[in-house]
């Protein structure tokens, strides 16, 4: 007993040495960046693919050449969507390969324990899409990136949308609006702008919780079927969003009246409901399933063919792949801007690539250029401005894949920025936080 | 050779009844303590810090909490997170709602507030014991899940439902690098083991085990079940409830409920069971068994997977930790049901023998 | 309807429960790993013998299936269980949710992590009854109904097994009492690893059913913890107090959300089955059906 005890103990010891001391050979030439995956549990089949393609993303990069010949590296670390785990995965990973450059967490729950950390660490936090809406406010929220959407914005659109299509949003008065949300930050997030914008249009919505995981949507749906909503929004993630189709396939709700944000509108939320889902809209995060842009061809040409790729080759393309690759480039379009002013083919700190995500400035040229033509719409960001963009359309499942069925829209700054304001001023005080000032941005 | 008692005589009952009764344990123990604040801060980097160190202690001490419940009263519960839940949203409410109210005022206030809750979920065990137990403390688990998420008046009307406290602070020491936070908790572990360790040995403690032993034995000797039961619930929770108001204010800095889900009251009970129950030293040894393993694994099997020349996803590393961590349980169980701080006693006392064991 | 599913798991519980005094956290562990077996091999085993027939690849899915969770079975008792005899509840407990971690692992590095898909050929859309008779009408689903009638199956296929064959009864034998029923003659081993057997078939049918509505992937294992009320409920010990149980839980639950949720903010189903339980366990601690145990305090 022990001997065993003894032999524990030192391998735990030797194992923690060993995590100490082997600081691994660190080159100039390469920027590092943690990848804070899930590929086990409950969100796995969602997060895979996002992984993937934002992998893939920086190995292409590679071969294209690296940015002015920096090269990018990248550890991964298993989150499993915990947000514990994830916090332990950003400590392990931040101070490896000299240093992250940027991190993305993938969840909304980590992007709030890290953005208590990142000011400290002086380490970007770039959430693609997720993370906290009010963070677009770049003078409070100096370290966060919620690049090319918000939940606000998402809102947004898709109150747009269904205004649209019942003739004018002032049509929407009377109208009943249910959100089923995956009960955790990120399914609360869209509610502050959905109740401003029902204060505006006159409609009611209703806040459906569903705890996690989600495959308990049974007496939701009842409660839907009850009231008949008009319409009902899907802010759900991994199982929860199949199960909220195959629910409203069982209580007979009409799938052409469900709108998914764009986490819920991907093909492994779909693909096995199948014919179940046809009719069924969501969000597209500006890109859709994109099997036919030059950027998925070079991805397959020079990497897949080469036995190189990241996962299979089906999967390039799809929607959240798409997703990782898009939130891959934003932060290497960055490393390029921040090596403008700091230096060509230099590797970058943390702070500079600050700097480089706030002066993002991607034009339609620019993107055609990565292959990204029809994929996206221009990024601009500014100090005060994190998130650079504000475009989305909708996309529709016809049973076998997803189709873009709108035009773009454009989230509303009158609405979405008093929230901002609002809500990041408050967190400021909260915090003790003295807003950046123009003048601080110009440093 | 050196870890004998030859030669040395207790002359009263109260040298012969102390904490640590052999001069040995007692220098060791020191020694650990001071290494503890003095040598660790200078050996170990952030990392080991944040990720490792500062959730082993504040686990410890919730661990703690649910050694006094589980290990010394025999009331088995999976409703620890919830008291944990209970005691860092009411030390946030308490923070952000009174003004100037001081960091460590407010941990503590949750503390209490959490034993007042325990005190109420303690009540099915008056009625029932055993695995039903088990089950009336889940429903308490999963009703402070709920309550935290749904009603808003806790997360004071954010509205992602997260929350979030500034830098906490000290007599005006300000508490925000790893090592503050360490030592910080550190403290506050010592401090809270002691008394633990004094309580367990003390009146209330031996009336604990009365209960555990057999309780109706225990009723007929005059210790009433209620008093008893209901002061293990409360202390237990009061731990518990500071370990959750730690775990919230210096180790995550902002959380949701998700922190405190049953996962967490699980992972409690198998440190418990692994450290060894009713054993103080049982928690820190099941904490850190239970802390490190994962992370262990995790940064272990890439490693042995370039030996042999494979490279190894992290999806299969995470399984492979799964697979290794549930059999080492079993494995545990199977080979000393009594936990690690069983097998330390063993050590110890073939050590207090050694080298003639007959 | 679901309750029908809250019950099959429950059965498991009972069944383990009753032959070993093992509380089998690891249960929804197995209907993991058999809903995993199943919808993998139902997509394999075409691919391999080369041939189309849907209703032959299920049959042949889920013998192979069977043969995997006997196997599953076997292990658990021969690497674990044997070893942990006379243990007292918690130790056993933290074994079998040892035993769930396993299995979780493994299942997801043999067969993966994504969503599969089951297809046994349900129908999903629902029908509308009595639509003239009043508003609304009554919306059955078949799928549940189907799934209702293969559990009902189950039960009585069960209840012939224990109360028809000698195997059946030894089993009740040594649920009643272990040393009695050895001093007759009858091997607990083998009795344990049957009824790990038999819990695994439970598990299988459960996890064939959810993962026909919900697809088979990870969040499966969670729905043990949704199946502890109704052990609570129906008593730790009786078989029909897990199907009656079940029911009640799943109706209560449903109708709880339905019209109380929308007053304190909705999602209360989880904790609402657990008080339910509670409150039983409160006035009739051995649950509905259960044995009278004099472990009352």
């Amino acid at each position: 007993m022990k001997l065993r005890k003894l032999a524990i103990a030192a391998s735990l010891a030797a194992v923690g040495l060993s995590a100490v001391f082997t600081t691994p050979a660190f080159a100039a030439e390469e920027q590092f960046f943690p990848v804070l995956a899930y590929r086990t549990g409950a969100y796995a089949p969602n997060g895979t693919p996002w992984a993937n393609g934002f992998v893939d993303y920086m190995k292409l990069t590679n071969v294209r050449g690296g940015v002015n010949g920096v090269k990018m590296i990248w550890e991964e670390c298993e989150t499993g969507y915990a947000t514990d785990r994830g916090v332990e995965c950003y400590e392990r990973l931040k101070g490896k390969h000299g240093g992250a450059t940027a991190v993305q967490p993938l969840s909304t729950g980590i992007t709030f324990a890290l953005t208590e950390k990142a000011p400290v660490d002086k380490i970007p936090v770039i959430t693609a899409g997720y993370g906290r809406s009010e963070s677009q406010n770049g003078a409070v929220f100096g370290w966060n990136f919620p690049l090319v959407g918000t939940y606000w914005m998402g809102a947004d659109v898709l109150v747009q949308h269904i205004g649209k299509k019942e003739g004018g949003l002032d049509k929407l008065k009377g109208k009943k609006i249910a959100l089923v949300y995956h009960d955790s930050p990120y399914g609360k997030e869209p509610i502050a702008l959905l109740q401003e914008r029902a204060k505006m249009h006159g409609f009611d919505v209703q806040l459906l919780p569903v705890a996690h995981p989600g495959v308990e949507q049974k007496a939701t749906w009842l409660q839907i079927r009850q009231s008949k909503p008009d319409y009902v929004f899907l802010w759900g993630w991994g199982v929860m969003n199949s199960t909220s189709i195959k629910e409203a396939q069982a209580t007979g709700y009409p799938r052409e009246k469900m709108y998914g944000v764009w986490w819920s509108g991907a093909e492994p939320d779909v693909k096995d409901v199948g014919d179940g889902a046809k009719g069924y809209n969501a969000l597209a995060m500006q890109h859709g399933a994109e099997p036919n842009s030059k950027v998925v061809k070079e991805i397959l040409e020079k990497l897949h063919a080469k036995g190189q790729g990241t996962g299979p080759k089906e999967e390039v393309g799809q929607v959240l792949y798409m997703r990782g690759l898009i939130s891959s480039m934003l932060q290497v379009e960055a490393v390029r801007v921040a090596q403008s002013r700091y230096g060509k083919g230099k590797r970058i700190t943390g702070e500079q690539m600050r700097w480089g995500l706030e002066n993002l400035n991607l034009d339609q040229k620019a993107l055609d250029g990565m292959g990204l033509a029809g994929v996206m719409r221009p990024v601009q960001t500014s100090c005060l401005d994190h998130m650079g963009s504000a475009w989305a359309r909708i996309h529709t499942w016809d049973g076998k894949k997803w189709n873009f069925t709108s035009d773009w829209y454009q989230g509303d700054e009158k609405v979405l920025r008093p929230l901002v304001m609002l809500t990041s001023a408050k967190y400021a005080e909260e915090k003790k936080i003295k807003p950046r000032t123009p003048e601080d941005c110009k440093k | 050779m050196f870890y004998r008692e030859n030669g040395q005589f207790k002359t009263s009952y109260k040298a012969d009844q102390q904490v640590f009764a052999i001069p040995q344990d007692r220098w060791a123990i020191l020694a650990l303590v001071v290494f503890a604040f003095v040598g660790v801060p200078m050996l170990v980097d952030e990392y080991m810090f944040r990720a490792i160190l500062v959730p082993f202690l504040i686990l410890s001490l919730a661990a703690l909490g649910v050694n006094i419940l589980v290990g010394y009263c025999g009331q088995i519960t999976l409703g620890a997170g919830a008291s944990m839940a209970v005691g860092a949203y009411a030390a946030y409410n308490f923070m952000i709602r009174i003004d100037g109210m001081p960091a460590l005022a407010s941990i503590l206030l949750g503390g209490l507030m959490a034993a007042a809750v325990g005190i109420v979920f303690g009540v099915p065990s008056l009625r029932v014991r055993g695995l039903y137990l088990a089950v009336a403390t889940l429903a308490a688990q999963f009703f402070c899940d709920w309550a935290f998420l749904r009603i808003r008046w806790f997360t004071n009307d954010s509205s992602s439902g997260s929350v979030s406290v500034p830098d906490i602070s000290l007599f005006g020491w300000t508490i925000n690098s790893p090592t503050d936070k360490y030592l910080f908790c550190l403290g506050i572990l010592v401090v809270f083991s002691l008394m633990a360790k004094n309580l367990v040995r003390g009146n209330m403690g031996r009336q604990w085990m009365a209960i555990r032993d057999m309780d109706v034995a225990a009723t007929v000797i005059g210790i009433r079940p209620m008093y008893s039961k209901l002061t293990a619930f409360a202390v237990s929770s009061f731990y518990l409830g500071v370990a959750g108001a730690l775990w919230g204010f210096v180790n995550l800095g902002s959380w949701e409920p998700a922190a405190f889900s049953i996962d967490r009251s699980l992972q409690l009970l198998f440190m418990v069971i692994i450290g060894g129950m009713g054993a103080i030293s049982g928690s820190f040894f099941g904490a850190a068994f239970i802390v490190i393993l994962p992370i262990f694994l995790n940064q272990m099997l890439p490693l042995v997977g370039s030996l042999f020349g494979l490279e190894v996803s992290i999806a299969l590393v995470s399984h492979v930790e799964f697979i290794i961590f549930g059999s080492l349980i079993v494995f545990f169980l199977i080979v000393e049901p009594h936990g690690i701080a069983r097998l330390w006693a063993t050590g110890r006392e073939k050590l207090r023998l050694w080298p003639f064991p007959h | 309807m679901s309750g029908m599913l809250y019950s099959l798991v429950a059965l498991g519980f009972v069944l383990i429960f009753k032959a070993s005094g093992v509380f089998n956290f690891a249960q929804g562990a197995m209907v993991l790993f058999a809903a995993l077996a199943m919808a993998r091999f139902s997509e394999w085993i075409p691919d391999w013998l080369g041939m189309e027939n849907l209703f032959v690849a299920n049959l042949l899915a889920f013998a192979v299936s069977v043969v995997i969770m006997f196997v599953v079975a076997w292990l658990i008792e021969r690497l674990a269980l044997r070893y942990l005899v006379n243990q007292d509840g918690a130790t056993l407990l933290m074994a079998t949710l040892g035993i769930a971690y396993v299995l979780d692992g493994i299942g997801q590095t043999i067969f993966g992590s994504d969503i599969y898909k089951i297809d046994v050929g349900m129908p999903k859309e629902p029908v509308m009854m009595l639509e003239s008779v009043f508003e609304g009408g009554i919306l059955i689903n078949k799928e549940d109904f189907i799934a209702a009638l293969i559990a009902a199956l189950l039960v009585i296929s069960l209840s012939i097994f224990f109360q028809k064959t000698a195997t059946g009864r030894a089993l009740r034998a040594v649920a009643d009492d272990h040393q009695a029923a050895q001093s007759i003659g009858i091997p607990l081993d083998r009795i344990w690893v049957i009824v790990w057997c038999v819990a695994g078939i439970t598990a299988l049918v459960a996890g064939i059913i959810w993962g026909s509505k919900l697809g088979v992937q990870f969040s499966l294992s969670t729905i043990a913890l949704r199946a502890l009320p109704v052990v609570i409920l129906g008593g730790l010990t009786s078989v029909p107090g897990a199907i009656i149980g079940g029911l009640i839980i799943g109706v209560g639950e449903k109708l709880s959300e339905v019209f109380l949720g929308p007053y304190v903010g909705g999602g209360i189903e989880i904790w609402f089955a657990y008080m339910l339980a509670l409150v039983f366990l409160l006035f009739r601690p051995q649950g509905l059906f259960g044995e009278k145990i004099i472990d009352r305090v």
